[in-house]
């Protein structure tokens, strides 16, 4: 059994700030959901729970950065890009100061918890901001990379993570590149073009499509901005169809990304959008949510075969 | 710290005043009575506080200033062109396009200035952070915060209330510039504030009162503020919203409002600046 995507993270930030006295750790009384507490724990004298005040939280970690320290900065995906705003705009976008927002529970990762916990807009939100780059890794090992990079770039970031265990995608060893998305399974009559839980379940997808002897190329989009446009608009060309698989609305999201990117290269191809279709969940059980908002494999599967019957 | 030359700092302060409505004036852009409001605070700050050097405008050790209420811009570009971070000349660019001074400060424009603000309710928590990361690294510099009273509105202003008391960011000092005027009218009209002195004494404060455009005054409450320990200090200035300028003085119409010609004559001969 993978570990969680909060695991994997509470564990990298441990690992990776420990020893580096620059890293400090924010949280709003959910420490221990998101596991910042791990680092609380192992570093209390650079660990700053502010109560449940995500705006004071993200202001504060920016004034941090502001004198050489890297901050990364807990709370629910959905609080942090809403409350914690106007501070990651001011100080984040437009100072440039390198605080790292790690939204967890993302999706509708926190699934009992019901809409006003669930997050489908903070990739649009994120990616609208100028300087910020937005990260949403895939399983536990490039969670730990992505916290690794988030210390090793001084750019403001959005970490986009998860309650939950996502499929298993990378070896341990694996490694990654800034603004260069991975093809995870090679294919040439479409591709799927996933971040996050989404990868998993395209993998699926693509192995389903197998069976009827159609070959799908599945690349892992985890760092949505900057955007690989390159390797998209390659995609697009070399296997004639494009599917974008997010949990997440799919206006402003990953699917816009790559919708850009198509359309200043000037390339067009049946393409189609699996994620939540402009709507708010419900809570239940994560498994019924992913089929019945449209992001799991069954949703990859029936959008391939759309935009195969177009092609 | 020796007690300052209160009559050449006086000096200065008249001639800030002068200098603000003159650019306000000319650029026909800007906040003037938040501004004159402000002289005597950043003046007695920069001139017997603040450890900086203009030639090292990013000095680690230095002390920080977060003017929170941003829009008291002109007042605090005007003191560090004369403190030497810019040439006072500078201060006609105000505004205008591609101009370093921008209408509220950003450091990535301005040498001088310690962080972006403009946004209120937002600044005293980043200066707290400043004040937590200097105290990790061992550094003695101090961070000093100015809020409006009208930002005091803010919720986000009182949960860093709560956290400074919390972690004790005794290297903090938070200046209410306490003017009793905001954008839309009088303070106690738009959202009654209460007692501001009893909320943040509650909020596990150190609070001094002070007249805010008495520089011996601000100076002795700035210094009582270095020797308290474990615990923030505000000081709570009382100052007169368009200070110095008879007909803006206590006008909330004066907040944001531009010059005009016979406006400027008359604030120029009050502020003794006639010719």
């Amino acid at each position: 059994m993978p570990k969680s995507i909060r695991d994997a993270y509470g564990e990298a930030l441990l690992k990776y700030g420990r020893d580096d006295e620059r890293v400090v750790v924010l949280d709003a009384d959910l420490s221990g959901s998101t596991k910042s507490g791990i680092f609380g724990k192992a570093c209390p004298e650079r660990f700053f729970n502010v109560g449940i005040a995500e705006s004071n939280m993200t202001a504060m970690a920016a004034g941090m950065a502001s004198v050489g320290k890297i901050p990364f900065v807990n709370t629910f995906a959905v609080f942090l890009t809403s409350i914690g705003l106007i501070a990651a705009r001011e100080f984040g976008s437009y100072s440039k100061l390198p605080i790292k927002l790690a939204g967890a529970y993302s999706g509708m990762s926190d699934a009992f918890d019901g809409p006003s916990h669930h997050a489908l807009e903070d990739i649009a939100i994120m990616r609208s901001l100028p300087n910020f780059k937005v990260f949403v890794p895939c399983d536990e090992h490039q969670t730990e990379w992505v916290v690794k990079n988030a210390i090793d770039d001084p750019s403001p970031m959005y970490l986009r993570l998860s309650r939950d265990v996502f499929p298993a995608v990378y070896s341990p060893d694996a490694s990654f590149e800034e603004g260069k998305g991975n093809i995870v399974r090679g294919g040439s009559d479409a591709t799927v073009i996933a971040c996050g839980l989404m990868v998993g379940k395209a993998l699926e997808a693509a192995d389903r499509l197998a069976k009827d002897g159609l070959s799908v190329r599945v690349v892992d989009m985890f760092c949505i901005k900057p955007l690989d446009s390159e390797l998209v608009v390659r995609c697009a060309r070399e296997t004639g169809a494009i599917v974008t698989a997010e949990e997440h609305n799919i206006f402003g999201g990953l699917g816009s990304a790559v919708s850009e990117a198509l359309c200043r290269a000037g390339v067009q191809v049946p393409s189609a959008f699996a994620g939540v279709n402009d709507m708010h969940g419900e809570c239940g059980p994560y498994d019924k949510l992913q089929h019945k908002y449209g992001f799991d494999a069954d949703a990859v599967e029936a959008k391939l075969r759309e935009v195969l019957a177009r092609k | 710290m020796n007690a300052p030359d209160i009559e050449q700092l006086e000096r200065l302060c008249k001639q800030f005043r002068i200098d603000i409505i003159n650019t306000l004036h000319e650029r026909q852009t800007g906040h003037p009575g938040g501004s004159l409001s402000l002289v005597e605070i950043l003046t007695t700050l920069y001139y017997t506080q603040m450890n900086v050097d203009p030639g090292r405008p990013d000095m680690p050790e230095r002390d920080r200033l977060v003017l929170c209420k941003g829009h008291g811009a002109p007042a605090l570009y005007r003191v560090l062109a004369e403190k030497g971070f810019f040439p006072v000349a500078e201060m006609k660019t105000l505004r205008c396009f591609e101009s370093r001074l921008q209408g509220h400060p950003c450091p990535l424009h301005t040498p001088g200035i310690d962080a972006a603000t403009g946004p209120l309710g937002i600044g005293l928590s980043a200066a707290l952070g400043m004040a937590l990361g200097l105290r990790l690294d061992g550094s003695a510099a101090r961070v000093y915060a100015i809020l409006g009273d009208g930002e005091l509105n803010e919720g986000t202003v009182w949960e860093a209330c709560m956290s400074a008391a919390k972690f004790h960011a005794d290297n903090l000092c938070a200046v209410v510039d306490w003017n009793g005027v905001q954008l839309d009218g009088p303070a106690d009209k738009i959202m009654p504030m209460g007692d501001i002195h009893a909320k943040f004494t509650a909020f596990g404060w150190n609070c001094i009162e002070c007249p805010g455009h008495d520089i011996g005054a601000l100076f002795n409450a700035f210094e009582l503020a270095k020797k308290v320990k474990g615990v923030p200090t505000v000081i709570l200035a009382h100052t007169v919203k368009g200070k110095g300028v008879s007909f803006m003085e206590g006008q909330s119409a004066w907040h944001g409002k531009a010059i005009d010609d016979e406006s400027y004559e008359k604030a120029i001969a009050d502020l003794g600046g006639a010719d």
